[in-house]
């Protein structure tokens, strides 16, 4: 029996041939190292993300969030819920605590749910994997299956919006969350703690409907990554994944910069600390190559 | 602006007449808190996008205080969140702000009152409809239908401009062309469906916007 279970709510980013189909590739080989057994809630759907709330609204929202709560309950019970998306894991973390706060939205949620047979007690929990790797493994856990070092690269950690507001992680603080930076460090690569863009805003959804000012706020980032003196910049969000990495050629056609730099998942520095190799780290899914990292998977 | 949209509408604004407040504590998500606010500023000088809007969070909650419904209901500022939660972490009442701005984009778009050709409230309605017509977003048609929403033209200089970085998405196998023809989906799409439409009806009938 594996040491952890898990419900596992990946998002529609990161299925099959999805933009974060590689941070699925690598939380997969991450898991395998550290004996945790990630079960797809069965028919899950899309949380309705940051830009849902539009034509959305808040019950057919949160309705949504609920159906895979319950699903959840019904086929996984006992499990937490565990997102790898910082979207999906924001989504549903706030429609949780809105239903645990408030008997009526249940009730209206419940009836909407009915409509499909459904029903949501409240009972599961609601997590992000880095909060899962952090509470439930700890830095010596997560260092324990290390069989290589991270040594001799320099990484920028950046931690962006949604997976650090307005949850965030235990014990971190909004303006100078440390955890990305420790789990660089566990893994022997280096921190670099004055990057000072750790924890501002790609843009989200608005890097699609308002590109210029979304991509200021990316050059800011990788500027920022560079000045600190980065190799790599790392993240737990795709989005930030996606904004930050693809847009890059964008910004040096528009702006005559010469920015080139590998954007990575913590899940594939991991995969790689472990010993896997670059096809078990998604590295063939990176836009910029991660050639230092490729390189320590070759050894 | 539909016929639905012009009557709820009309029936909200008389219904709150002068009481522009009372409205948005009713029909806008989280709209109860925004009496709390102090105006204190923080959150105006804590968005990412604060030089691209005419009007802060700040400005927007003193604006429903004074009745400037045409105004706060008119503006795009709330369309400029990025929900980056900067604002909400950092005021020191506690007012949720990033729900109240979405809340209140909301509002304003189902009354027909949000500004017209905002970009990101055109993408936001393509994101929620992809999202739910198979209840998986589909990235691809999601992409093209935002490139193409200008007429063929302009589509076509838009998406040939973002040729390359397609191309390397789809070398690094993370865009499937296939999705075009359908792509990821839930099983059970008829009780998903089911589900919204229920809730719709639920919140409309809620909010005024039931005929």
């Amino acid at each position: 029996m594996a040491k952890k279970e898990y419900a596992f709510y990946p998002g529609c980013s990161s299925q099959l041939k999805a933009s974060a189909s590689n941070y699925l590739v690598s939380t997969n080989s991450m898991c395998k190292s550290l004996d945790i057994k990630l079960t797809e809630i069965p028919d899950w759907n899309c949380c309705g993300a940051s830009v849902g709330y539009c034509e959305g609204g808040e019950l057919p929202r949160i309705a949504i969030n609920a159906r895979n709560f319950a699903q959840a309950e019904t086929h996984l019970p006992g499990q937490d819920i565990v997102a790898t998306c910082a979207a999906c894991w924001l989504s549903a973390r706030e429609s949780k605590e809105r239903l645990d706060g408030s008997a009526q939205l249940l009730k209206e949620t419940n009836e909407a749910l009915a409509a499909a047979g459904l029903h949501y007690d409240g009972g599961a929990n609601v997590r992000h994997m880095v909060e899962v790797l952090i509470e439930d493994f700890g830095y010596d856990g997560l260092k324990a299956p290390m069989k290589k070092s991270l040594e001799g690269i320099k990484f920028a950690g950046y931690v962006g919006c949604q997976t650090n507001r307005p949850f965030g992680i235990v014990g971190e603080s909004f303006e100078n969350p440390l955890y990305l930076d420790k789990m660089v460090e566990t893994f022997g690569g280096e921190a670099l703690t004055g990057y000072d863009q750790k924890v501002t805003c790609c843009g989200g959804a608005l890097a699609f409907s308002e590109p210029e000012k979304s991509q200021k706020q990316i050059r800011d980032i990788v500027e920022s990554a560079y000045d600190a003196g980065a190799e790599m910049i790392v993240t737990p969000c795709p989005l930030c994944q996606a904004n930050v990495e693809v847009y890059q050629s964008e910004i040096n056609k528009k702006q005559g910069t010469k920015f080139n730099m590998p954007v990575l998942y913590y899940s594939q520095l991991m995969t790689i600390a472990y010993g896997g190799s670059a096809k078990d780290a998604g590295l063939n899914g990176q836009l910029i190559r991660a050639e230092k990292l490729e390189k320590i998977a070759g050894k | 602006m539909t016929t639905a949209n012009q009557n709820a509408n009309l029936a909200n604004s008389e219904r709150y007449r002068n009481n522009f407040l009372k409205e948005v504590e009713a029909n806008v998500e989280e709209g109860h808190m925004v009496k709390m606010c102090m105006q204190c500023g923080v959150c105006a000088g804590s968005c990412p996008l604060g030089n691209a809007w005419e009007h802060s969070p700040q400005k927007i909650f003193m604006m429903i205080r004074a009745g400037k419904r045409d105004e706060v209901l008119g503006s795009d500022s709330m369309f400029m969140c990025t929900s980056c939660y900067n604002c909400m972490v950092r005021c020191p009442r506690q007012l949720p702000i990033t729900h109240i701005m979405h809340g209140l984009a909301n509002y304003a778009h189902r009354l027909g009152l949000a500004p017209k050709g905002q970009p990101t409230r055109e993408f936001a309605t393509l994101f929620w409809n992809n999202a739910i017509k198979k209840g998986r977003v589909n990235e691809l048609t999601l992409t093209l239908r935002h490139y193409f929403r200008g007429g063929l033209v302009s589509g076509i200089k838009e998406a040939l401009g973002m040729q390359s970085i397609g191309l390397g998405l789809f070398l690094a196998k993370r865009l499937n062309p296939m999705e075009i023809f359908g792509g990821h989906g839930v099983k059970d799409l008829k009780g998903f469906h089911a589900i919204i439409a229920k809730a719709k009806e639920i919140e409309d009938r809620k909010k005024g916007f039931s005929a």
